[in-house]
């Protein structure tokens, strides 16, 4: 859809490609040194004794680890996917639509977990949650998917949203005037066009639900520990480079998911 | 002999009922409970058990207020077990199943917060005081002055972990107070003027500092003595003080919660961490000491000869357990540490 | 633009999740700020204002009948919005280049770009906090770098200060400006650009009355989404400010944690919501502004 112009000229802007290096740069600075001292024979964080993998064998041998690091990914997977689903729907509803009453506060509906700080979300919904499992007696996983979708569905909407602001209205109406559907124009014209938003959406949230930590705190029932939760827990004792390690192989992974994501939408294009 | 009992005993019964012998759910700080320990404890009773991470007390105590939370056994600091108590949130030791109360220590037995260990049991305790690198400053450090009127050496280089009640403590035992709790508005004074006097010269309010005193970041500071004692293991300049004034004493204590769905297999863990072999096992995973009987002769020999887990005998009758304050109290304390971090 | 008032409900489903695990809880806070403070946390359920006035004001510690205002709780309120103005601002300044880079890359290659820039936080905040600690410490990367060159003989003292804070912040919500900047840029006419380059000849005016208006609302999405978490940020000047001085969600942390006061944490919170709610009117205002200006 972009424009056939002549890059170089208009898209270039003086500077700006030396930010961004700059910027990125440093994004991975600090990862960098994390990294590194994964690879430390000593146990401490500013001292490297030498080149060793034990804190690999530790991390693997950790088998607490391993069932936190995978509940956090599938938990994130899950809550991230059904926030997107959701806060797509949302934003199709919300903007470029005439002014509805009630509009003002669905969007403070929709954006209230972003105004609340996470402990004070945390101390609702533990008063929430835990009457909810003493009048059901269920005490699975469904809280905390439930908690993190719904701290999740902002940072979807909001890319979305931005994205669905700059489409241009009359492309939905040219479809309907080619006789289309409104679920084949939002198939085939408006759902391509946002897939830039969703995915910004979509990873926006992963990440977020990753890092969430004082909410999962207080939601979790037994045995539901998740990576933050885990790591906070140890806060005031000792961190070791076993932590490095786990971030190290939580980057591996993603690195491998983007380079198949990139493979597979180039082979598309 | 006990151990091989109890060993055998499961064997018996395991013979008969499989694998099955069912699950215990631990609620606890996060690493501090021995993986090794754990693995023994399932190998002589067949009962799986899952650890879940708190973070604070305050956590873990408005966790299992509200019910529905699923754990069993939970390890709250002693300021906080006669409240645990008072809630009715824990239910008494069966003795039927928990025989080997007589292994706690008497020190450790009759103590202010559970007289005569009916609800709780030790599991590891400890002391907050202070920590010197003594390459820059080779003085007196048995004093609360490291961190209230620090040495000109010290200055700007010192670091004071984030924990109200431990540093309130400290505080008021070094203007002359006798309690943490004290309802005397004159210490409480004294307490803000000595701290907010004392802030410039503090670097940090931090806990994971352990690298920071060995690389030679961080100077002195208030500080835990079983970090203080890895931080020395990796620095030999560094020494752990105890204040003569007064300093803080904790112990963290396991029990059964009341709504516990797996009563019988939690204080069956109960009873085994009463074990001398075993409560060593969570030392030497923890580094702190553990208050049962015997435990030392399978303890790591650097640990039964710290200075900072074996506390010099002129020094132990300063260290005191701080109780829980009432609420006015608390709110002073809180406005105190709100001035102070503002 | 159609009538379809019916639209709206597409957000139904979002909005029952919402309300089930947002804002339901969230009214109890709002009742919890108006009860009074239970035995080590928790509330005992009898009407009191109390905590409410001391959000604002103090009674003196030693002598209750002299109020004040509370200048301890002020200042921290002061200086959580200052820092988030600070990173917001920072955040757009590293931001808009950087969206704008990956914006104008082949489009086969934009995907890659935009996940370069997501990478790093696939690992968690806690870590991440840790490994910018270890880059500015006193025997950290960038002393030892800047000492071992020369350039300066003492460590510069990083760690630990508002700058320490800012930069961790700046770092950890960066991406919170940048995606959807770029989904506003990624969308942009460049023949628009390309118009604005006959009309007004130079860059500046071009960036400025052409391209900076069509990415209005990317700019705003992201800076409402850094300002918003930074304003509430906990964990960041916990670890990287050294603890030495509190954000505000660290004074509402210490008021359910270790300061036992629920009812005066959650006052604290509904404050912070009023502020933010404010900082929302705002970028609504604009928003609506600014769309029919754009259509006209």
């Amino acid at each position: 859809m972009s424009a056939v112009v002549k890059p170089f000229s208009v898209r270039r802007l003086p500077g700006f490609g030396a930010i961004a290096i700059l910027t990125f740069v440093l994004l991975y600075l600090p990862i960098v040194i994390l990294v590194f001292y994964s690879f430390n024979a000593g146990q401490s964080q500013s001292n490297f004794e030498g080149f060793s993998l034990r804190w690999y064998a530790a991390a693997f041998a950790n088998e607490q680890v391993q069932e936190v690091s995978v509940r956090s990914l599938w938990l994130a997977a899950a809550a991230a996917g059904i926030a997107t689903v959701l806060a797509t729907l949302a934003a199709l509803g919300t903007t470029r639509v005439a002014r509805f009453p009630g509009q003002t506060m669905i969007y403070a509906l929709i954006n209230q977990p972003l105004m609340v700080p996470e402990v004070v979300t945390g101390i609702a919904l533990l008063i929430f949650v835990a009457f909810l499992k003493v009048q059901t007696g269920y005490t699975g996983m469904g809280y905390l998917v439930a908690s993190h979708t719904a701290f999740c569905i902002p940072f979807a909407y909001l890319p979305i949203r931005a994205r669905l602001e700059t489409l241009d209205p009359t492309l939905e109406s040219a479809a309907a005037d080619l006789y289309a559907s409104p679920v084949q124009a939002f198939r085939f014209i408006t759902l391509p066009l946002l897939v830039p938003g969703i995915l910004a959406g979509f990873m926006l949230s992963f990440v977020i639900s990753l890092d969430t930590v004082v909410i999962t705190e207080f939601v979790k029932s037994a045995g539901q520990d998740t990576l933050p939760t885990y790591m906070l827990g140890q806060l005031r004792r000792v961190v070791t480079p076993e932590m490095n390690a786990i971030a190290t192989l939580f980057l591996a992974l993603s690195l491998v998911i983007v380079t198949a994501f990139f493979l597979l939408t180039r082979k598309r294009g | 002999m006990k151990t091989m009992m109890t060993a055998a005993a499961a064997l018996l019964a395991g013979t008969g009922m499989a694998a099955a012998q069912g699950e215990l759910n631990i609620y606890n700080w996060g690493n501090y409970t021995s993986p090794e320990m754990i693995e023994k404890f399932t190998e002589e009773t067949g009962i799986e058990v899952t650890i879940t991470d708190f973070d604070s007390n305050d956590t873990a105590l408005a966790r299992i207020r509200q019910g529905g939370h699923g754990f069993d056994i939970v390890v709250p600091t002693h300021s906080y077990v006669q409240q645990w108590i008072e809630e009715g949130l824990l239910q008494p030791l069966d003795t039927e199943i928990v025989t080997d109360l007589g292994n706690i220590e008497p020190r450790w037995m009759e103590v202010d917060f559970d007289p005569g260990r009916q609800y709780t049991v030790p599991w590891q305790w400890g002391t907050t005081g202070v920590i010197v690198n003594t390459s820059l400053y080779d003085g007196d450090i048995n004093t609360a002055d490291i961190f209230l009127n620090p040495p000109e050496e010290l200055a700007g280089k010192i670091n004071v972990i984030p924990e109200m009640s431990d540093v309130m403590a400290m505080a008021v035992y070094a203007v002359g107070g006798d309690s943490p709790c004290t309802d005397d508005m004159e210490i409480w004074r004294q307490v803000r003027d000595e701290l907010m006097e004392a802030k410039p010269s503090w670097l940090a309010m931090d806990y994971g500092t352990i690298d920071s005193y060995a690389a030679g970041d961080i100077g002195a500071g208030v500080y835990w003595n079983g970090a203080s004692m890895r931080a020395r293991m990796q620095n030999e300049d560094l020494a752990y003080g105890y204040p003569t004034t007064g300093y803080p004493v904790w112990m963290d204590n396991a029990a059964v919660l009341a709504d516990a769905e797996n009563t019988e297999n939690a204080m069956t863990f109960i009873n085994f961490i009463l074990q001398p072999e075993n409560a060593a096992m969570l030392s030497n995973f923890a580094r702190y000491g553990n208050g049962i009987t015997g435990s030392e002769e399978f303890m790591d020999a650097e640990m039964s000869e710290a200075p900072e887990i074996v506390i010099p005998e002129e020094l132990a009758a300063a260290g005191k357990f701080s109780p829980a304050c009432p609420q006015e109290i608390q709110d002073v304390r809180t406005q105190i540490w709100t001035e102070l971090l503002q | 633009m159609g009538k379809h008032g019916w639209k709206w409900l597409l957000s139904a489903p979002a909005l029952f999740v919402l309300v089930l695990a947002a804002s339901g809880p969230l009214t109890i806070v709002l009742v919890y700020s108006f009860l009074s403070p239970g035995t080590l946390g928790g509330v005992s359920w009898e009407f009191s204002t109390e905590a409410w006035f001391r959000v604002f004001f103090s009674r003196d510690i030693f002598d209750p009948e002299v109020v004040t205002w509370n200048t301890a709780h002020l200042t921290i309120f002061w200086r959580s919005i200052w820092l988030s103005l600070q990173t917001t601002f920072i955040c757009a300044v590293l931001g808009f280049p950087t969206a704008w880079f990956v914006a104008t890359r082949s489009p086969h290659n934009r995907a890659f770009w935009l996940f370069l820039i997501t990478i790093p936080f696939w690992t968690n905040l806690l870590i991440r906090t840790f490994a910018i600690q270890e880059l500015i410490r006193n025997s950290g990367t960038i002393n030892s770098l800047l000492m071992w060159m020369g350039a300066i003989e003492e460590p510069i003292q990083m760690l630990y200060t508002d700058f320490a804070v800012l930069v961790g912040m700046a770092y950890v919500f960066l991406p919170l400006m940048v995606l959807p900047l770029y989904a506003a840029m990624d969308k942009l006419d460049f023949r628009l650009v390309e118009a604005g380059y006959d009309l007004y000849a130079s860059r500046w005016r071009v960036l400025r009355h052409v391209i900076l208006p069509l990415v209005k609302p990317g700019f705003i999405a992201g800076s409402i989404l850094v300002f918003i978490p930074a304003i509430g940020a906990y964990v960041t000047p916990r670890i990287l400010g050294g603890g030495r001085t509190m954000m505000m969600g660290n004074l509402i942390g210490l008021q359910f944690g270790q300061g036992q006061n629920w009812p005066l944490g959650a006052a604290m919170s509904m404050l912070l919501l009023i502020i933010v709610v404010g900082a929302l009117m705002m970028y609504l205002r604009v928003v609506n502004q600014g769309g029919g200006e754009r259509r006209g």
